[in-house]
C-alpha cells in the first residue's frame, strides 16, 4: 500500500532531522542565532515530513478508510444474518462470539511488541487468555450444536 | 503498520468468517461454516505471529497464553450442558468484553507498539477510538456477568429497579461523554480509568431492570455489543480485520435482538427500560378466576386421546428445558409415529432463554429438524391438529394477546393452539407466565390441565401408552 512512496517520506523526514542537529552543533560552536533559526526549520521540516508519512497511503485519511469498511460490513451483515435459518439462531450466536474474539490479534500485538512496556504486556497476556477461551469455547460448543441436527432417518432405522 | 502480505491475509480470514455466518443458512452447509470460521481464525492468528517480534520468549508466552485458554475453552464447551448454553454465551459474551479493553489498556500504556504515538502523546483520533472500545468493553462485560448471574440464578431474576434509574442512568451517560473528551483532549490517565469505572457502573445498570422473560434481548443485545467492542479496538489498531469482523457480529445481535423484540411485540427501547417480566402491575391473584373450572386430567387420558388423533403438534417452551423433558418428550412423540399419528413441533421466536434454543434442545433429543417448525410456518396447521401439545410454554400461546387490548402482551404474535380439536397443557401448577397474566385457554371446554413436572408427565405418557 504505497510503501515505497512510505519509505520515501520517512528518509526525507530522518535527513531532515539530521540536517537540522548538525546545523544545531554547528550553531552552538559558532554562537550564531541565524544558524540555530536555520536548524529549528530543518527539524520543523522534518516533523511535517514525518506526520505526512502516517497519511501517504492512497492519501485516504484512515478513519475514512475505517468507516468505509464498517459500513459495508455492515450492509453484508444484514444480508448474511437474515439468511439464516431461525432454527440455527443460538449456533450463530455460538459462531459470532467465536469470531468476535479476532481481538485476539490486538492481544497478541500487546504481548509481543516491538520495543516491550511490562504492563501493557501482562494485559496483552490475559487478553490471549480470555480470547483463547472464547475461540475454542465458541467454536466447539457451535460444532457441539450443529452435530445434533439431523435430517429425519428414513422409517425403520431408528430402532 | 500492517504491511502487504499480512493485509492480504487477514482479508481472506474475513471472507472465511463472512462465509462461516452464510454457511449457517442451512443445517446441511452449516459444518462446513463452523469449519470456514476456524480456518478464518487459524489464519488471522498465524498472520498476526509473524508481525510481533520475532522473540522466543514473546513466542513462549504467547503460546502459553492460547494454551491455557484453549484448554479451559475446550472443557467448558465440552461438559456444559445445552440447557445451560444461555449462561455459557452470556459469560463468553463478558469474557470478550473484558479481553476488549485489555486492549485497550494496553494500546494506552503502549502505543508504539500499534504505531500509534508515544505514552502521553497519542493522537486525538487515536484516543477517541481508544476510548470507545474500552466504554463498550467494559459495558458489555459488566453487562454480561449480571445477565450470566440472572439466567444461572445466581441473581433474582426479578427486574431490579430503584427510584432515579432512569436520570442516574442519563447522568453517567453525560459523564462518560466528559471523560471520553477529556481523554481526547489531554491524554489524561485519570480520564482513561474514570471511563472504564463508569462503563462498568453503567453495564451493570442497564442490564439489572430487565426481567427474565426478557433474557432473550439480552442476549442477543450483548452479542451486538461484544461486536461493536471488537469493532472499536479494530478503528484504534487501524486493522480492517477486527473492523469487518466486529461489525458482522454487531450486525448479527442486532438483528436477533430485533427479532426477538417483534417476537413479543415490545420495541427495543421498551425491553431496555426494564421492569417488565417480573412482578407486573396487574397482580393476578386479584383477577377472579378461582370460580372458574379448569378440566384436569391424567397422563392415561392424555395418552387416549393422542393414541386416537392422526396430527399432534408440540408446542415445547422454557419450562421443558427446566425440567430436561425433551428426551421424554421424544421418546413420547416416537411412539406416536410408530403409531402411523403426525407429529410436528411449533416454535415460537421467543420460546427459551436465547434465540433458537429449543431449536438445540430438540436437537439434542435427536428430533429430526425438519419436524420442527416456526410460528409462521405452522400457525395455520393448528386447526388440522387435533392436539396441541403444550409442554411448558404459557405466554406464547394465550389467546388475550389477539383479543385484549388491555393485556401487557396485547399484539405478540402467538401460537393459534386454541384451533386444536384438544389442548394439552402440562404446567406444574395454575400460576401465570412470566407477563404476568391469566390465560384464559386454561379454561376453555376443549383444554385439558396436566399439572406436573413436565418429565414426569411424559414418562406417564409413555406408560399410559404402551
Amino acid at each position: 500500500m504505497g510503501s515505497n512512496s512510505q519509505n520515501l517520506s520517512t528518509s526525507l523526514a530522518e535527513q531532515a532531522n539530521s540536517i537540522g542537529s548538525r546545523l544545531n552543533e554547528l550553531a552552538s560552536k559558532l554562537e550564531s542565532s541565524k544558524l540555530e533559526e536555520l536548524a529549528s526549520e530543518a527539524s520543523t521540516l522534518g516533523a511535517k515530513i514525518g506526520s505526512i508519512t502516517q497519511f501517504s497511503h492512497g492519501s485516504v485519511d484512515p478513519l475514512i478508510f475505517g468507516i468505509t469498511v464498517l459500513v459495508l460490513s455492515c450492509f453484508i451483515g444484514y444480508f448474511v444474518v437474515w439468511s439464516v435459518t431461525p432454527a440455527l439462531h443460538s449456533p450463530l450466536m455460538g459462531v459470532t462470539n467465536a469470531i468476535s474474539s479476532v481481538i485476539i490479534v490486538g492481544a497478541l500485538i500487546a504481548a509481543g511488541p516491538k520495543d516491550p512496556n511490562f504492563f501493557a504486556s501482562i494485559m496483552g497476556f490475559f487478553a490471549i487468555v480470555l480470547a483463547s477461551i472464547n475461540i475454542f469455547g465458541g467454536f466447539i460448543v457451535t460444532q457441539r450444536m450443529l452435530s445434533m441436527f439431523k435430517r429425519k432417518k428414513p422409517s425403520g432405522e431408528n430402532k | 503498520m500492517i504491511g502487504f502480505y499480512s493485509s492480504f491475509l487477514y482479508l481472506i480470514s474475513a471472507v472465511l468468517f463472512v462465509l462461516s455466518l452464510n454457511g449457517l443458512s442451512h443445517p446441511e452447509s452449516s459444518r462446513r461454516g463452523n469449519l470456514f470460521g476456524m480456518v478464518g481464525m487459524g489464519i488471522a492468528v498465524f498472520t498476526t505471529l509473524a508481525i510481533v517480534s520475532p522473540n522466543p520468549i514473546t513466542y513462549l508466552v504467547i503460546f502459553l497464553g492460547i494454551a491455557i485458554g484453549g484448554i479451559i475453552g475446550a472443557y467448558i464447551a465440552r461438559s456444559i450442558d445445552m440447557t445451560a448454553l444461555p449462561q455459557l454465551v452470556a459469560a463468553f459474551h463478558s469474557l470478550v468484553g473484558l479481553a476488549a479493553t485489555l486492549v485497550a489498556t494496553a494500546a494506552f500504556y503502549n502505543p508504539s507498539a500499534y504505531g500509534i504515538g508515544e505514552i502521553g502523546n497519542i493522537s486525538g483520533g487515536s484516543l477517541f477510538e481508544m476510548g470507545l472500545g474500552l466504554a463498550i468493553g467494559a459495558v458489555t462485560f459488566t453487562g454480561s456477568i449480571v445477565a450470566f448471574g440472572k439466567l444461572q440464578g445466581l441473581v433474582s431474576g426479578q427486574p431490579v429497579t430503584f427510584p432515579l434509574q432512569h436520570p442516574f442512568n442519563a447522568f453517567l451517560g453525560i459523564l462518560l461523554l466528559v471523560l471520553i473528551i477529556a481523554l481526547v483532549t489531554t491524554n489524561s490517565t485519570t480520564a482513561f480509568w474514570g471511563i472504564f469505572i463508569v462503563s462498568l457502573t453503567i453495564g451493570v445498570l442497564i442490564i439489572i431492570p430487565i426481567g427474565g422473560a426478557d433474557m432473550p434481548v439480552v442476549v442477543s443485545m450483548l452479542n451486538s455489543y461484544s461486536g461493536w467492542a471488537a469493532c472499536g479496538i479494530g478503528f484504534t489498531l487501524g486493522n480492517p480485520l477486527l473492523i469487518i469482523t466486529g461489525s458482522l457480529v454487531g450486525a448479527s445481535g442486532a438483528i436477533l435482538s430485533y427479532i426477538m423484540c417483534k417476537g413479543m411485540n415490545r420495541s427495543f427501547f421498551n425491553v431496555i427500560l426494564g421492569g417488565f417480566g417480573g412482578e407486573s402491575d396487574i397482580d393476578p391473584t386479584q383477577k377472579d378466576s378461582s370460580d372458574k373450572m379448569v378440566k384436569r386430567g391424567s397422563a392415561d387420558d392424555a395418552g387416549f386421546i393422542m393414541d386416537n388423533a392422526s396430527t399432534v403438534i408440540i408446542v415445547p417452551g422454557y419450562g421443558m428445558a427446566v425440567a430436561q423433558a425433551q428426551h421424554a418428550l421424544r421418546e413420547m412423540s416416537d411412539i406416536l409415529k410408530s403409531r402411523g399419528i403426525t407429529v410436528k413441533y411449533a416454535i415460537h421466536p421467543v420460546a427459551g432463554r436465547m434465540p433458537g434454543h429449543m431449536n438445540v434442545l430438540l436437537a439434542e433429543a435427536n428430533v429430526p429438524y425438519d419436524e420442527v417448525f416456526e410460528l409462521e410456518e405452522i400457525n395455520r396447521d393448528f386447526s388440522q391438529a387435533d392436539v396441541a401439545f403444550v409442554i411448558g410454554a404459557n405466554d406464547v400461546t394465550n389467546p388475550a394477546a389477539k383479543t385484549d387490548p388491555q393485556s401487557p402482551i396485547y399484539g405478540m404474535p402467538i401460537l393459534d393452539v386454541e384451533n386444536a380439536g384438544t389442548v394439552l397443557f402440562i404446567k406444574r401448577s395454575m400460576a401465570s407466565g412470566y407477563a404476568g397474566v391469566d390465560n384464559e385457554l386454561f379454561f376453555r371446554d376443549n383444554t385439558m390441565m396436566l399439572f406436573g413436572d413436565a418429565k414426569k408427565v411424559c414418562e406417564e405418557v409413555i406408560q399410559a401408552l404402551d
